[in-house]
């Protein structure tokens, strides 16, 4: 079947009234990313209160709707056939092969759904439906209607063409990137934080990040490794402000300073200190991380509350109450999780102590720090100044 | 400054070989089965490496097959000759300490095919025990697979004795040699010695990556394990990678121009560098390093600093080295190698491999070991708890 272009449904951005408007051209700006690099000529257009995607000429089929599956804010994609409007009985033909290259098994049901928008053409909208409902069931014998659950819903809309389709992808729902302002992604390179990612930017949240090193501890392929999971995130949310931040020495002297059971959690918290100072910098409106409870020392409920305890911005852990399977099932659905399993060791775990503190006392955490007075200050701008930031994108 | 000591995992391309290699792609590039001049002229240069190599293995050119390189070469050998021998047995030996291209192919014949295969340990300089060898021998071995140098700790195998023990019990039974660390090194003659098989690799000797050799005695039986165009008569299929080989002779034959100076002066450096490492406490030099060992490894445990992070460190002051073995690092398993030498515990993730060429020089390892002296106080201070 040759399609010509493609009806996008959306769901939630719909019922937004007056600003429904923004959401639309966020959803169509983001089509456009989406099939930016895709084989085929795309018009992205509104029209009656919907949006097409009109394919001209040649086009990729699989690709197109690999990449409208990618579009939050698309609730379902449907592959429409334009005929050229030669009389009701050429219609009638049209949609009897439609429905048998379609449909190979014709037990099933279906149910014919005209809307007649070109108010001109000598058919009403039932007349259609009887019509055609009749030149099918005159074709397939062993097709049958059924107006209340069909299997199959024939739409048939009556412009200066006529659109065919019934076929709905579902997409990803969610809302247009760009809907809900930005937010501070705290990205490892671990399973989690890029899932933590695309669960908040599914809301149409736009998405910066911050990547913690520690060379000569992490090596460059960890960073590489980092780049290739915003790389595969920025596929759904665009392209991603990624701020890498050398964090050995702030390590060390934490290290030398503080016990060594509370390394993890003191480290931590200035991971979010730092992360935090970047969002502010750039109108961030919270911190995102994968942090699930309970699933190591560090995301007991005692140690959420102490690295929450640096910021004030809302820190959104969108992976809070998921197990690690429910994570795993998200990062391969999103292509993430072959690559965030390359064994390269990251920058939390290798001064790790054998039994870190599980439950962090805020109090005795505090006063640890006090031993980085002298000196933490310094390190700290020392590694906002020393920041190397790309923009990574698909 | 730049210091490259990784010449294990790969060298840089002589001169020559890159010239060669661009006047074959862009001038000479016809396909050496095209009946046409352009045909004849690309042969030509199929001819000359295999003229040199065989000169300097003192083979014959007709038993010389090009292969992608020293796993393929490996793989051809090992599965080539034990499909076509499997009728006279089943049983196949190597060692615990080759490298993956053999490991691993012996494992697919074992698991796949149905072989049998002996995995021969070493003693604590990382050489087999013969003994054990002798041992292994049955009626039913077909094949005997050693390998020259070791890639990870520089130890040179007994091959004159372990094939005088195998052919002494059976002269059918075949003997391979992975090379690749070898040649180049050291004047290789297998019919002197009565190896069937050789591997060899282009880009350990300075020249092109891609590009492989192995010689098959003309005796032995082997079968294709790829399948096409019938070139190399019929033993590997596939245009031959012409630039590739070129390339190959240009470097062989340069590596053995002056070889003992080359050799002389690596030793010299690893002399030196051996004697400045030992300054630092709690470390170790796997296996020998004498006159026995190849002149070009140096594998050192640094007990308390896990090499990883040893060689990052090394890496920002631009020093290039190679925990274990570059291709088995990937997976940054525990090496099979040093175990099997019964390695203290504390070096066996704290090891590093230096390897030289014959372009490193006495400042460079002067500068290493500078390096090394200042970083690791300060990386043995902080350590996982």
């Amino acid at each position: 079947m040759k399609f010509q272009s493609f009806l996008i449904k959306y769901g939630e951005i719909g019922i937004k009234g007056k600003n429904r408007y923004i959401f639309e051209d966020a959803l169509m700006r983001q089509i456009r990313f989406a099939l930016k690099d895709v084989e085929g000529t795309f018009n992205v257009h509104k029209a009656q209160g919907r949006v097409y995607v009109d394919c001209n000429g040649e086009f990729d089929y699989d690709e197109t709707v690999a990449g409208l599956k990618r579009v939050f804010g698309i609730v379902g994609i449907c592959p429409v056939i334009h005929v050229e409007d030669k009389g009701f009985d050429e219609l009638k033909k049209v949609v009897v092969n439609y429905m048998d290259e379609m449909y190979p098994d014709k037990n099933t049901t279906f149910k014919v759904e005209a809307r007649r928008g070109k108010k001109s053409y000598p058919k009403n909208s039932m007349e259609i439906n009887c019509e055609i409902g009749e030149a099918i069931l005159e074709a397939f014998p062993e097709i049958k209607v059924d107006v209340h659950k069909p299997a199959i819903k024939l739409n048939i809309e009556v412009r200066e063409e006529i659109y065919i389709y019934s076929e709905i992808i579902p997409g990803p729902g969610g809302m247009p990137v760009g809907t809900n302002g930005k937010a501070m992604l705290l990205l490892s390179g671990g399973i989690d934080s890029p899932v933590a990612g695309y669960m908040i930017s599914k809301r149409g949240v736009g998405l910066e990040a911050t990547y913690f090193h520690a060379p000569p501890y992490t090596s460059e392929r960890a960073k590489q490794k980092v780049i290739d999971l915003a790389k595969l995130v920025s596929k759904y949310s665009g392209p991603i402000k990624l701020n890498i931040v050398n964090f050995t020495d702030i390590q060390l002297y934490i290290y030398d300073k503080c016990p060594h059971d509370e390394l993890t959690i003191i480290m931590r918290r200035y991971m979010m200190k730092i992360a935090e100072h970047f969002a502010k910098e750039s109108g961030c409106l919270g911190l995102i991380t994968g942090e699930s409870i309970g699933q190591v020392a560090s995301q007991t409920m005692q140690s959420l509350m102490a690295t929450n305890d640096v910021c004030s911005l809302p820190v959104y852990r969108p992976v809070i109450g998921f197990d690690k399977q429910e994570i795993v099932d998200i990062a391969e659905k999103i292509d993430t999780y072959e690559t965030s399993i390359l064994p390269f060791e990251d920058c939390c775990t290798i001064f790790v102590a054998k039994h870190p503190v599980t439950k962090p006392n805020l109090n005795i955490i505090r006063r640890s720090e006090e031993n980085l007075a002298e000196k933490i200050d310094e390190l700290f701008e020392q590694a906002i100044q020393t920041v190397e930031t790309i923009v990574v994108k698909p | 400054m730049e210091v490259y000591l990784d010449n294990s995992a790969t060298t840089k391309c002589y001169d020559s070989v890159k010239e060669i290699v661009q006047k074959v792609m862009c001038e000479d590039y016809g396909n050496p089965s095209s009946m046409h001049k352009k045909g004849v002229e690309a042969e030509k240069y199929i001819k000359e490496t295999k003229e040199i190599l065989a000169k300097l293995l003192k083979v014959q050119e007709k038993e010389i097959y090009f292969t992608s390189g020293g796993t393929e070469s490996d793989n051809l050998a090992l599965i080539g000759t034990a499909r076509a021998n499997h009728r006279s047995g089943k049983h196949l030996i190597t060692t615990s300490i080759e490298h993956p291209a053999i490991l691993n192919t012996m494992q697919y014949l074992e698991n796949e095919e149905g072989f049998r295969v002996t995995y021969l340990p070493v003693d604590s300089e990382g050489k087999i025990r013969l003994d054990a060898l002798q041992e292994a021998l049955c009626e039913e071995t077909i094949l005997v697979s050693i390998m020259y140098v070791n890639n990870e700790m520089g130890s040179v195998q007994p091959i004159d004795q372990a094939v005088k023990i195998v052919k002494d019990y059976n002269k059918n039974i075949l003997f391979h040699v992975d090379a690749v660390q070898g040649f180049g090194k050291y004047k290789i003659y297998p019919k002197k010695l009565s190896v069937d098989l050789l591997s060899i690799s282009g880009h350990k000797i300075h020249g092109p990556k891609g590009i492989g050799a192995l010689y098959v005695n003309e005796k032995t039986k082997i079968k294709p394990i790829i399948f096409g165009g019938e070139q190399q008569k019929n033993i590997r299929s596939g245009t031959e990678n012409v630039p590739g080989i070129a390339g190959l002779g240009m470097a062989a034959k340069e590596i053995y121009t002056n070889l003992d100076e080359k050799v002389a002066h690596m030793r010299q450096l690893k002399q030196r560098f051996i004697t400045g490492v030992m300054k630092i406490e709690d470390t170790t030099i796997h296996g020998r390093y004498d006159e026995t060992s190849a002149p070009h490894i140096i594998s050192v445990g640094i007990a308390g600093i896990r090499s990883e992070v040893l060689l990052h460190t090394l890496e920002e002051k631009g020093i290039y080295v190679s925990s274990g073995s570059a291709c088995a690092s990937n997976h940054p398993a525990i090496s099979g190698v040093l175990k099997g030498i019964g390695a203290k515990n504390e070096f066996l993730d704290a090891t590093i491999r230096f390897s030289l060429s014959e372009f490193t020089t006495e400042e460079e390892i002067d500068y290493t070991l500078e390096t090394l002296y200042n970083c690791i106080p300060m990386l043995r201070r902080y350590t996982r708890h």
